[in-house]
């Protein structure tokens, strides 16, 4: 299973495509890609959004889904989708639960 | 310290103009990232895991409180109020918008500061010893030469695309400070028998992946040739060096597979021809840039041994640091002092804008305004009266700046890691953290006594760990974190290449590891007054490689 992440361009923010088709500042509610169709599909947006400067360095990165929640597969992305752990008051960690800021 | 002149300020605001206009045209969509990216480079912003990162260059570390209240003005303002300092004794900021970098740098450029080549394949900030124009050792104050490399290397037409990234250090005396055998170009400012000043110069040290310690190619250079013969360098490497594999671009390789006796003769050749011409060093200018460096006339204040004895008397923190975080002066009224960004279990190097702004009004008003950055990644107030030192201390304890651990297990170095850099494989800033935690007592670390721990997150050796008493590297295996210890490195005079000691470590498993390799010191080591590494020579792997692994050991 893959997910689609980049940087967005104005301010380097880690961003991953969400299902509802946006960039989405977190991780969660990913749009998934569970087969090569859905892949390429991703891949197309991923062009597109870095053609028209959306963003940078876009990557199809590999998930699991654990407990509900969509988990990285490597540490790197593991901790681009969460914030640095020398530092948990700083990244996405240091927000309020999705389900509260909602 | 240097003051921009007007074509300085000229040359950096115009750089600014146009890296605004970049900017603007990169967010307009009139540039790709493929042609932005060698342009934002050259200004010192990377893109890393969570962000853009900016890299400042502060010029052989020299700074003053009105530049280090800019930087905390720049760390509240437009990153997360804090800055990380680094091994090349400059600031990243972590987290800024590329929108707000033109505003950054229009910023610095109001107190003489920029990142131009922060980055990319052009001569870096040149380094040098952090106690320049303090240390009781030194022969001449390096940083005038720093300065005259810095404006002949500032967009040099022909070095502004090297094969790879060049560096330079400099140091004016024989306890080398500037780890200059690592370097690309090392400079040892020496004087010769005639009592004239020149240049010991060592070509082709490095980390990274292929680790080499520099080779002497030149023991004394006269000062009015620096800029011919490091032209002479740079030309053989432009010309030679391999722009067809970046794993073997940097000049180290190029030393390496030409034989340092073959370069010599290369770079010699090129220098007959330069040696004479419009690049010799005018003495009387060569003197008005060392006056920019004068150190600040500083009064008798006889009463500060009185005061000193006292006072360490009185206070064990105080009597502590002192040991440790306090350095010959070449006047004996003065000290230099290091401030320590090493506080237990904190990241190695990072300075709130709250600290900054403290340490700043200290410089102000005992350190003659005078402020360092060591390539360990602490700060330096080169210049305090010993009369002052007790109140700089309690200054500093006030915002936890006062930690005695400078050169003890604790002043670890560290790059950031996987924890923000793009490049990385493992996080290093936690294993500081874990082994600061570990080795917390003063006590306990005083009895080790001085020993160099340096840790990297990839094998380009951001954080000096081939030339760390202690090394450790960080890899990736089987998609885990992996450390690997190297043991009896160094990047002084006596500069060595740590070797692998043997199977690496996990995350949890590495902090015992290190404390293995203490413990078994402690227990061979001939008497407290034999450090780490000098055990480590006399002895070698073998009792350490024994302890930690055993019977395992002894099979292999």
């Amino acid at each position: 299973m893959k997910v689609l992440t980049a940087n967005r361009l104005v301010d380097g923010e880690a961003v991953w495509f969400s299902a509802a088709h946006r960039w989405s500042e977190t991780i969660e509610g990913s749009e998934i890609a569970a087969d090569k169709a859905a892949e390429e599909h991703l891949e197309a947006i991923a062009r597109a959004a870095t053609d028209n400067n959306e963003v940078v360095d876009a990557a199809l990165i590999d998930v699991q889904v654990v407990d509900g929640g969509i988990r990285p597969l490597r540490l790197r992305e593991q901790i681009r989708a969460a914030g640095p752990t020398n530092r948990v008051d700083h990244g996405k960690q240091a927000r309020p639960p999705v389900s509260q800021a909602a | 310290m240097y003051r921009y002149d007007e074509f300085d300020h000229e040359f950096v605001k115009a750089r600014v103009a146009e890296f605004a206009d970049q900017v603007e045209r990169r967010l307009a969509g009139e540039i790709t990232e493929d042609q932005f990216k060698p342009l934002r480079l050259m200004n010192g912003v990377y893109l890393q895991l969570h962000a853009y990162m900016l890299r400042v260059a502060i010029p052989y570390g020299t700074l003053n409180s009105r530049q280090l209240r800019m930087l905390a003005h720049i760390a509240r303002k437009y990153d997360k109020g804090y800055g990380h300092f680094t091994t090349r004794q400059n600031i990243q900021y972590n987290w800024p918008a590329l929108a707000d970098v033109p505003a950054i740098l229009a910023d610095l450029a109001s107190v003489e500061m920029h990142s131009i080549q922060t980055s990319g394949n052009c001569i870096r900030n040149v380094t040098a010893d952090h106690f320049s124009g303090a240390a009781a050792d030194e022969v001449a104050d390096p940083r005038p030469y720093a300065e005259i490399l810095r404006q002949w290397s500032s967009v040099h037409p022909e070095f502004s695309y090297l094969p790879r990234k060049f560096k330079i250090a400099v140091t004016g005396a024989e306890r080398d400070r500037a780890a200059i055998k690592t370097h690309d170009i090392g400079l040892h400012l020496k004087r010769n028998e005639a009592g004239e000043l020149g240049f010991a110069v060592y070509v082709g040290g490095g980390q990274g992946r292929t680790p080499m310690v520099a080779k002497k190619i030149r023991d004394f250079l006269p000062e009015a040739d620096l800029l011919s013969y490091a032209t002479a360098i740079l030309r053989v490497y432009n010309l030679h060096g391999r722009r067809d594999n970046k794993f073997k671009a940097r000049i180290k390789i190029l030393v390496h597979e030409t034989g340092a006796e073959e370069l010599t003769r290369q770079v010699e050749a090129e220098w007959k021809s330069l040696r004479d011409g419009e690049l010799k060093l005018p003495e009387a200018d060569v003197r008005a840039i060392a006056a920019y460096f004068a150190p600040p006339l500083l009064p008798a204040r006889p009463e500060g041994d009185e005061q000193v004895k006292l006072a360490r008397l009185d206070s064990r923190s105080f009597s502590e640091w002192l040991d440790r975080n306090v350095t010959t002066h070449k006047n004996p009224d003065y000290a230099a002092v290091t401030i320590s960004l090493k506080g237990i279990g904190e990241t190695p190097g990072d300075a709130s804008a709250e600290q900054m702004e403290a340490v700043a009004d200290i410089a102000e008003k005992y350190g003659f305004d005078e402020l360092r950055v060591s390539h360990e990644q602490n700060l330096v107030l080169p210049h305090v009266a010993r009369a002052d030192l007790k109140v700089v201390h309690d200054a500093l304890a006030e915002i936890g700046l006062a930690t005695a651990n400078s050169g003890l297990i604790t002043d670890i170095i560290a790059c950031p890691g996987l924890d923000y850099c793009a490049l990385a494989n493992a996080r290093s800033i936690p294993v500081a953290q874990e082994i600061s935690q570990r080795f917390a007592s003063l006590e306990r670390q005083r009895d080790i006594g001085e020993l160099k721990l340096k840790i990297s997150g990839c094998i380009n050796a951001c954080g000096h760990h081939h030339v760390g008493h202690i090394g450790i590297l960080g890899v990736e295996k089987k998609g885990t974190e992996l450390y690997q210890v190297t043991l009896g490195g160094s990047a002084d005079e006596n500069t060595t290449i740590g070797e692998i000691v043997g199977r690496g470590f996990g995350p949890e498993e590495i902090t015992d590891a290190i404390e293995t390799v203490v413990e078994t010191y402690l227990r061979v080591r001939r008497d407290s007054s034999e450090r780490f590494i000098d055990t480590y020579r006399r002895l070698g792997a073998a009792p350490f490689k024994e302890a930690l692994y055993g019977s395992e050991a002894k099979a292999a």
